[in-house]
């Protein structure tokens, strides 16, 4: 054999050796033990954490909610839609506490309204419906019920409670001035049980023209100031204009 | 086994001369089903009812147009439970909202994969129809993905997931150029391809991926194709199945009922 052969064979097999000698090195141990990639990479996914743990876990110990859920709008609901993630409440009960959300901007997630959600899917306009108030105080989202008869007066008169609600007469509940509010909201026909509305200058006289109320309530004397007019007649009580 | 076999072979080969070694092998072959057929069915009795099989499953999922809500707890749960970055570009799972004008234009957008949910929208022309899609990896059959991994990264598992070996991928982004469904991503720490993986290592613990538990209106169905009864099997049972890009031939395991024509 020429020796300019015998140099490439040498040079080839060192080269394939080289090679082949690299592919044992580097190619992982469980590549292509069940195809054209390395097997251990399924145990390594295996062993991620888990964070929810899942509506059966979940029941397993408030089995009381479950039961109520199962039956109500919500029974397709899993627990942690609403009380996020909790494989670390079902691990150690104690020390982590799933959160429950209160405030308003959590159920318009789904039930504000949108145009592009399906048809019969119960909706609400988030700023106009019960402005302020939070959900859970009339639906209860366990066992979620269109309310029968509005929780509030504001389920129906908004616009006098928003009023009300930055007037110096914001404390007042509807029911300090106006009788048979209970009545009148429970009533399946709120029309034929009007609540009573105040008739005379007494009733305003009560704060304003007592001598026990507290100081920074502005007083009148009732006999002297504009007898001839009844006290709604120029002052406005859902948001009176007096400093 | 073998012993069943044996008679068969002594026989032909008795009868000698006359049989050719056509027939010969022929008759082998006759044997050789009752061979197969036997075979694993004393295996299975024998081992533990415990063996994960990955063979004997193949994943996929179901999704109903109709149902979805566009609430967006899926993308929120996906994130929560596979450590998802947060940041408004990478979402293994996102849900689009599709408005179809009376002209025919069709509008598509997706703001943070819809975890905020949807803010309306302020165009007042004419809607036709409007509807919320929610988008994952399809896990197709015949992933374009794994097809262009250079070094065997991502992979379709025995029982039919696409899954990424971040410790072998090399980040050359191949995969998320061949995607035709844009599923993946880079990830900005690792800097290794990412995508769904229908929750493997949940599904794998029986339990169902984190997007499927949360769905409230149960918009997402999971289960196992080759299981006879199951909430999938149910979903094609009553649903007029459609998937996305089916000319592409990828073969998806992701299947939609009531798809609009307008979805790409």
């Amino acid at each position: 054999m020429p020796q300019q052969v015998q140099r490439l064979v040498i040079v080839f097999v060192v080269a394939i050796g080289a090679l082949v000698g690299a592919r044992q090195i580097m190619t992982p141990e469980s590549f292509g033990k069940t195809g054209h990639y390395r097997a251990a990479a399924i145990d390594s996914v295996l062993t991620l954490p888990i964070r929810y743990a899942g509506e059966q876990v979940c029941l397993d110990c408030h089995d009381d909610i479950g039961e109520m859920k199962i039956s109500s709008n919500h029974s397709g609901l899993s627990c942690e839609v609403c009380h996020a993630p909790a494989a670390g409440h079902a691990d150690d009960p104690d020390t982590f506490l799933p959160p429950a959300p209160r405030q308003r901007g959590y159920c318009p997630l789904c039930h504000g309204y949108n145009p592009s959600r399906p048809s019969g899917f119960p909706q609400i306009d988030p700023v106009s419906h019960n402005p302020v108030q939070a959900c859970v105080t009339c639906h209860d989202p366990h066992a979620p019920e269109p309310p029968d008869g509005p929780a509030e007066c504001q389920g129906c008169h908004q616009g006098i409670v928003r009023t009300k609600a930055v007037s110096h007469h914001a404390q007042l509940p509807c029911a300090r001035c106006h009788a048979n509010t209970e009545e009148h909201r429970a009533s399946p026909h709120p029309r034929e049980l009007l609540p009573d509305k105040p008739r005379t200058r007494a009733l305003c006289g009560e704060c304003h023209a007592s001598a026990d109320a507290p100081r920074e309530i502005p007083r009148i004397d009732l006999d002297s100031h504009e007898p001839k007019y009844l006290c709604w007649q120029c002052h406005y009580p859902h948001h009176p204009e007096a400093k | 086994m073998a012993q069943e076999t044996r008679p068969e072979k002594r026989s032909a080969t008795e009868k000698g001369k006359s049989q050719d070694r056509r027939t010969f092998l022929k008759q082998c072959l006759r044997g050789s089903p009752l061979l197969l057929g036997i075979l694993p069915l004393e295996a299975e009795g024998a081992e533990e009812e415990e063996a994960y099989q990955p063979e004997e499953h193949l994943y996929g999922m179901g999704i109903d147009v109709d149902k979805c809500i566009g609430c967006g707890r899926c993308v929120d749960a996906c994130k929560n439970e596979n450590d998802v970055p947060r940041e408004p570009f990478f979402f293994r799972t996102w849900v689009e909202r599709y408005v179809v004008r009376e002209e025919g234009e069709v509008e598509v957008d997706s703001p943070n994969g819809g975890i905020d949910g949807f803010p309306l929208q302020v165009d007042d022309r004419e809607v036709q129809r409007t509807f919320f899609v929610p988008k994952l990896c399809n896990h197709c059959s015949n992933a374009p993905c794994v097809q262009v991994c250079p070094v065997g990264a991502t992979f379709t598992t025995e029982d039919g997931v696409v899954l990424v070996d971040p410790d072998y991928c090399i980040g050359c982004r191949y995969c998320i150029q061949a995607c035709p469904y844009g599923a993946r991503f880079l990830h900005p720490e690792t800097r290794t391809a990412e995508k769904c993986t229908f929750c493997y290592h949940r599904v794998r613990r029986g339990l169902q991926p984190a997007c499927v538990e949360v769905c409230p209106t149960k918009a997402r169905v999971f289960g196992d194709t080759r299981q006879r009864s199951s909430p999938l099997a149910r979903f094609f049972r009553f649903n007029k199945i459609q998937m996305l890009k089916p000319h592409l031939n990828t073969e998806p395991k992701v299947f939609y009922a009531a798809l609009d024509a307008s979805v790409g």
